[in-house]
């Protein structure tokens, strides 16, 4: 389990950075929590690995007018502990979830997104709320919607010669609520099933929109409008009304096929048990007095 | 805060600085290279050929070696059965699991080492597959061993008592079939070797380093294989180990496919395992399918058993297997009073990893069995599952069983009882009813065990029918041996060949010198680093079956007392006392009635070294003692083959007690109350270190962890991304654990082992409360792992049925 050759570089600068993966046999170096387990087992041989955490202006998290802008090289354990992350109320209910605290202080944010491993909680979060994803390449930068940029399972838009240099999450506004639930074999594993939802109501508290991400469940997240489902749903949202109408949704939209951990009918009672659950949270979230539910 | 911390170990401090000397931090030979080994990717397939060429060609490799090489040069590892299944440390003829070494490859560094291992072509035919015990046994299973008549490599009956009366007379015959899975234990270090191929003028031999921990059984059985004698292999063992729990037993033929490949190299050579080649191929406990029947009174007395057992042990019978099947032969009708057994015990050859030593070893399959039956037998005579199996616990020791065992002490209701108290069985049954009020699940699961602790080594001999053993080639034995000195300053040292790997021996086997040497544990040092050319041992030395308490300790004792008569009979002439009136207290020699008669330790050990002219008539100058402690309990088998297959038998009483989430199937554990019974307790906190361990062990075994391979052959559960190990997320349940304290007679400080107890308890009592908790679906528990997938599935197909 050791690596096959290949060249390290750590240029200083973006420029340098989009020169060494020209010709596109070379690899970003970021947190590394996903990429050096793939080369020791040699699944990968990239022959340049291009470390990216010498890169002035990447490591940059800030609050960016109506987004939180997360740079390459922040990682997931500096976003968790920042106070910048309550204004996107869905990162700080996703990221513990991330593997484990020593992963996360490690593993970097733009990285896990850049993987897209299907069952992976940020780009769910990322889709979830819309978030737009800052990618340069040999043609320039370019700003990619969340919902557009994972293609498939460990694939996005972000091409060899291309690296993912920042994500901007929209900070939530008046009357939105979230949720956030997966269910793993153990903690910090990768979710059999996960949800991230988010609900806005207007001053009255009746529902405006609805919106929820599985994970877990696709080849890549898979986002849905659930504005009418949940309007449907009785006027206290309860989770036993939401359940035969998610259960709809799982069978519509939950078709990995499944392991030895979760088969595919599984994870469907996952995924519409947790979506029911997580839209009932995010709309007592979204109500002017806001509840928590007790149970 | 106190602002010192004091280890309660003496292990400790260097472990927790990084001062640990593991393996893989020692280089004991100049020039060392490393090797790395090539593995079969296929299940099952012919070798036509291995090409070596390439990888031989490579800049910076040293040598190269395959079948050929180790055809022309090792004899097959002597087995414990005649089964004609012979085993080498690489395929020769064929492979038969994925991961099964083929070659190895020397070279300078690991990296290039195996950069030349890719260049190693193997040319495969490959044949049909046997995935799992069943389809081993089926009539036209594909043969793994060309010379065997069938995957079966051991097949014996045994009947005890008046099996057929009893069931006949039975006014309820209790049927049951179950699969236990195939699991490890997964310690953090992997396999480490460093062999050395001598040429000398009185021929080879062989010096190895390597993290094994015994059965030192397998250091005859390495030179077996390497065509030397035993003698001429030294292997050194280093004190730091990073875990094992049975599964570095396996490591012997790698030492000796080292060893080969440092005859071809000339050099020392080093192999240390990583983690993808220990979930393909170091070792495993065996799953076991088996059907168990009891035959039972209308007032719910088990009166007679019959167990049929078929083990997994993978794709050989690598020794020490098939003792699976036999380590708890003469426990095998567990806590309870059932005086008439049958067993059939097989193992069968299958496409997949070896089996071994788990700890445990041989009690989670059985109990799986036994008390999944005995909750099936409170079902058939509508008693409560803690009140049917109080009505067959045994209640007088020593206590013989059917087949052997005789139980050495141990209070089993009173054990029980406390268990009970500490889970607050009633709470428990009133959440489980307001539970089922709301569709929702919980239940309550037992399980109690005969825990057995310092193997006789006899029981091996079950394999083989009675008259084929060989009279005066008997086996048996639990000997350790221990070596005490003092040296001119009066420090005492105790050298052990226990070999532990974390558990604690220095810190115990100290504080035991020390107390029969009246010294403070300061004055006395452990030495557990092993050199089999210095260390005292014998074959059954070694780290296994929770050996160390009663066994090592008491050899400690013995030894320790011989050096205080020496140091008695020199304190004896200083202080002109008569040596049986003297005691060794407070670091003194003394007195016995006026402890102002006194001499330092020191002092009179002082008096042997230096002054032995001085020594009464008969007292020898030697402050250096070994002791053999030989306990006379263990015999080898009989004729009629029962046999006492351990020397003391302690007790496990488990409640458990688990929610179910009615949506997600999720299975969370509420409580576990887990009594023990291990003798007198040398040390509290090792103790409950080893039941929490032990807890831990069986709840990834019963949750979490799974070997499994797919109907190719394939394994896939290969990295921990499948093999999923409970971590402390996991572990954070209430948990009541409490002792109760009958000493074993048969050992000097009345201790048993304790190491291996909820190993074997909790599986099944998990799996009971999951029974439990869905009878009102009418779901059938009779395997693990548990989890939700698995409850989904259950669930769906009960579903099914009744829909049907």
């Amino acid at each position: 389990m050791k690596a096959a050759s290949f060249a390290y570089v750590r240029p200083a600068t973006l420029d340098d950075v989009l020169a060494e993966l020209a010709g596109g046999d070379g690899k970003v170096l970021a947190g590394g929590q996903s990429l050096v387990p793939v080369l020791a087992m040699r699944l990968g041989r990239p022959a340049t690995l291009v470390d990216i955490n010498s890169v002035e202006g990447l490591d940059g998290l800030a609050r960016d007018g109506d987004v939180v802008r997360v740079g390459a090289t922040v990682r997931q354990r500096t976003l968790e502990r920042s106070p910048l992350a309550a204004a996107v109320p869905l990162l700080p209910l996703a990221l513990p979830f991330v593997g484990h605290r020593e992963l996360r202080s490690r593993g970097t944010v733009c990285g896990s997104l850049a993987h897209a491993d299907p069952a992976a909680e940020l780009p769910a979060v990322a889709c979830c709320l819309g978030a737009t994803l800052e990618v340069a390449g040999p043609d320039g930068r370019r700003r990619v919607p969340a919902e557009e940029f994972f293609v498939g399972a460990m694939s996005t838009g972000a091409g060899p010669e291309d690296v993912l240099i920042g994500a901007e999450f929209p900070i939530a506004g008046a009357g939105e609520g979230h949720g956030f639930a997966e269910i793993a074999r153990r903690h910090g594993d990768f979710a059999l099933a996960g949800v991230a939802t988010r609900v806005r109501v207007d001053g009255d508290g009746a529902v405006q929109q609805a919106r929820l991400t599985g994970f877990g469940i696709s080849d890549r997240p898979v986002t849905r409008d659930v504005t009418e489902l949940l309007r449907s749903a009785g006027p206290r949202r309860a989770e036993p009304d939401l359940r035969a109408a998610t259960a709809e949704l799982a069978a519509e939209i939950v078709d990995t096929g499944g392991d030895a951990h979760g088969s595919t009918g599984y994870r469907r009672r996952l995924f519409a048990v947790l979506a029911a659950r997580e839209l009932q949270k995010a709309h007592r979230r979204a109500l002017p007095t806001a509840t928590e539910d007790p149970s | 805060m106190s602002g010192k911390w004091t280890p309660s170990r003496i292990e400790d401090g260097p472990l927790v600085t990084g001062r640990g000397r593991f393996l893989d931090d020692m280089d004991p030979l100049p020039g060392t290279l490393v090797a790395a080994v090539v593995r079969s990717t296929q299940p099952h397939a012919r070798i036509r050929g291995v090409d070596m060429s390439r990888a031989r060609a490579h800049p910076g490799v040293a040598a190269v070696i395959g079948p050929d090489e180790v055809l022309a040069a090792l004899r097959p590892f002597p087995l414990s059965t005649g089964a004609p299944m012979h085993y080498y440390p690489t395929g020769t003829d064929r492979v038969r699991f994925v991961g099964e070494p083929v070659a190895v490859v020397v070279a300078t560094d690991r990296y290039t080492a195996e950069d030349a291992a890719e260049l190693v072509a193997i040319d495969y035919e490959p044949l049909d597959v046997v995935v799992g015990a069943r389809a081993a046994l089926a009539e036209d299973a594909p043969r793994l061993h060309e010379d065997a008549e069938s995957n079966v490599a051991t097949d014996r009956t045994f009947s005890f008592g008046e099996v057929d009366e009893v069931f006949a007379e039975a006014a309820h015959v209790v049927e049951g079939e179950y699969d236990f899975p195939r699991y490890s234990s997964v310690p953090m270090e992997c396999y480490s070797v460093i062999a050395d191929w001598r040429e000398g003028a009185d021929g080879p031999s062989v010096e190895a380093w390597a993290n094994f921990h015994g059965p030192f059984t397998m250091v005859p059985v390495m030179a077996g294989a390497l065509g030397i004698p035993t003698s001429k292999v030294r292997l050194h063992v280093p004190a730091d180990i990073g875990g094992s729990f049975g599964i570095k037993a396996g490591i012997y033929p790698y030492v000796v496919l080292m060893a080969l490949a440092s005859k071809h190299s000339g050099t020392p050579v080093r192999w240390t395992e990583d983690r993808i080649e220990h979930l393909l191929a170091s070792s495993t406990g065996a799953d076991r399918v088996m059907r168990f029947a009891a035959a039972v009174t209308a007032d719910g007395t088990v009166t007679g058993l019959k167990v049929d057992l078929v083990d997994n042990v993978g794709a050989y019978l690598r020794p020490p297997e098939p003792s699976t099947l036999y380590r708890c032969f003469g426990n095998i009708t567990g806590p309870y009073t059932i005086g008439a057994v049958q067993i059939r015990a097989r193992a069968v050859v299958t496409n997949s990893m070896p089996t071994g030593l788990n700890r445990g070893f041989g009690g989670q399959q059985l109990y799986f069995g036994l008390e999944r039956l005995m909750d099936a037998v409170a079902d058939a005579t509508g008693l409560d599952v803690v009140d049917v199996r109080r009505r067959n616990l045994i209640r007088g020791f020593p206590y013989e069983t059917p087949t052997g065992g005789v139980y050495d002490s141990g209070d089993y209701h009173a054990a029980v009882d406390l268990a009970v108290k500490n889970a607050d069985l009633a709470e428990l049954r009133a959440r489980q009813e307001a539970a089922r009020a709301e569709g929702a699940y919980y239940g309550i699961g037992v399980g109690l065990v005969t825990d057995p602790s310092g193997t006789n080594i006899g029981y091996v001999g079950l394999a083989t029918p009675a008259e084929q053993r060989k009279p005066g080639r008997d086996k048996s034995g639990s000997t350790e041996h221990v070596r005490i000195s003092v040296d001119m300053q009066g420090l005492v040292t105790v050298m052990l060949g226990s070999v532990p790997q974390g558990q604690g021996h220095a810190t115990v086997a100290r504080q035991v010198a020390a107390d029969r040497l009246g010294l403070p544990v300061e004055a006395v040092r452990v030495v557990v680093d092993m050199d089999t050319a210095t260390t005292p041992w014998t074959v059954t030395s070694g780290s296994y079956s929770s050996r160390f308490a009663p066994l090592v300790t008491s050899a400690v004792v013995q030894a320790a007392d011989r050096i205080a008569h020496t140091v008695r009979a020199a304190a004896s002439v200083m202080l002109d006392l008569p040596p049986e009136e003297l005691e060794l207290a407070d670091g003194t020699v003394r007195h016995r009635d006026d402890p102002s008669r006194a001499v330092q330790f020191r002092h009179a050990a002082g008096v042997v070294h230096w002054d032995p002219g001085a020594l009464p008539e008969g007292t020898p100058a030697r402050l250096y003692e070994e002791a053999a402690f030989t306990p006379r309990e263990v015999k080898a088998a009989t004729r009629d083959d029962r046999i006492n297959s351990s020397l003391c038998y302690g007790f496990v009483a488990e409640l458990v007690a688990v929610r179910i989430d009615p949506d997600t199937l999720e299975i969370t554990i509420d409580r576990v109350s887990s009594v023990h019974d291990a003798g007198t307790v040398l040390n509290q906190q090792l103790l409950d270190g080893q039941v929490h361990g032990a807890l831990t062990h069986a709840l990834g075994g019963a949750m979490y962890e799974e070997f499994t391979y797919a109907e190719s052959g394939q394994p896939t559960s290969g990295t921990f991304l499948d093999y999923l190990c409970p971590t402390s997320a996991e572990t954070g349940y209430d948990l009541r654990t409490d002792h109760v304290v009958t000493p074993s007679p048969l050992t000097p400080l009345g201790a048993k082992g304790s190491g291996e107890g909820s190993s074997m308890s909790f599986p099944v009592a998990l799996a009971n409360a999951v029974a439990d908790a869905l009878r009102p679906t009418g779901v059938e528990i009779t395997k693990l792992p548990l989890h939700g997938e698995v409850l989904h599935q259950l669930l769906e197909n009960t579903t099914q049925k009744e829909l049907s």
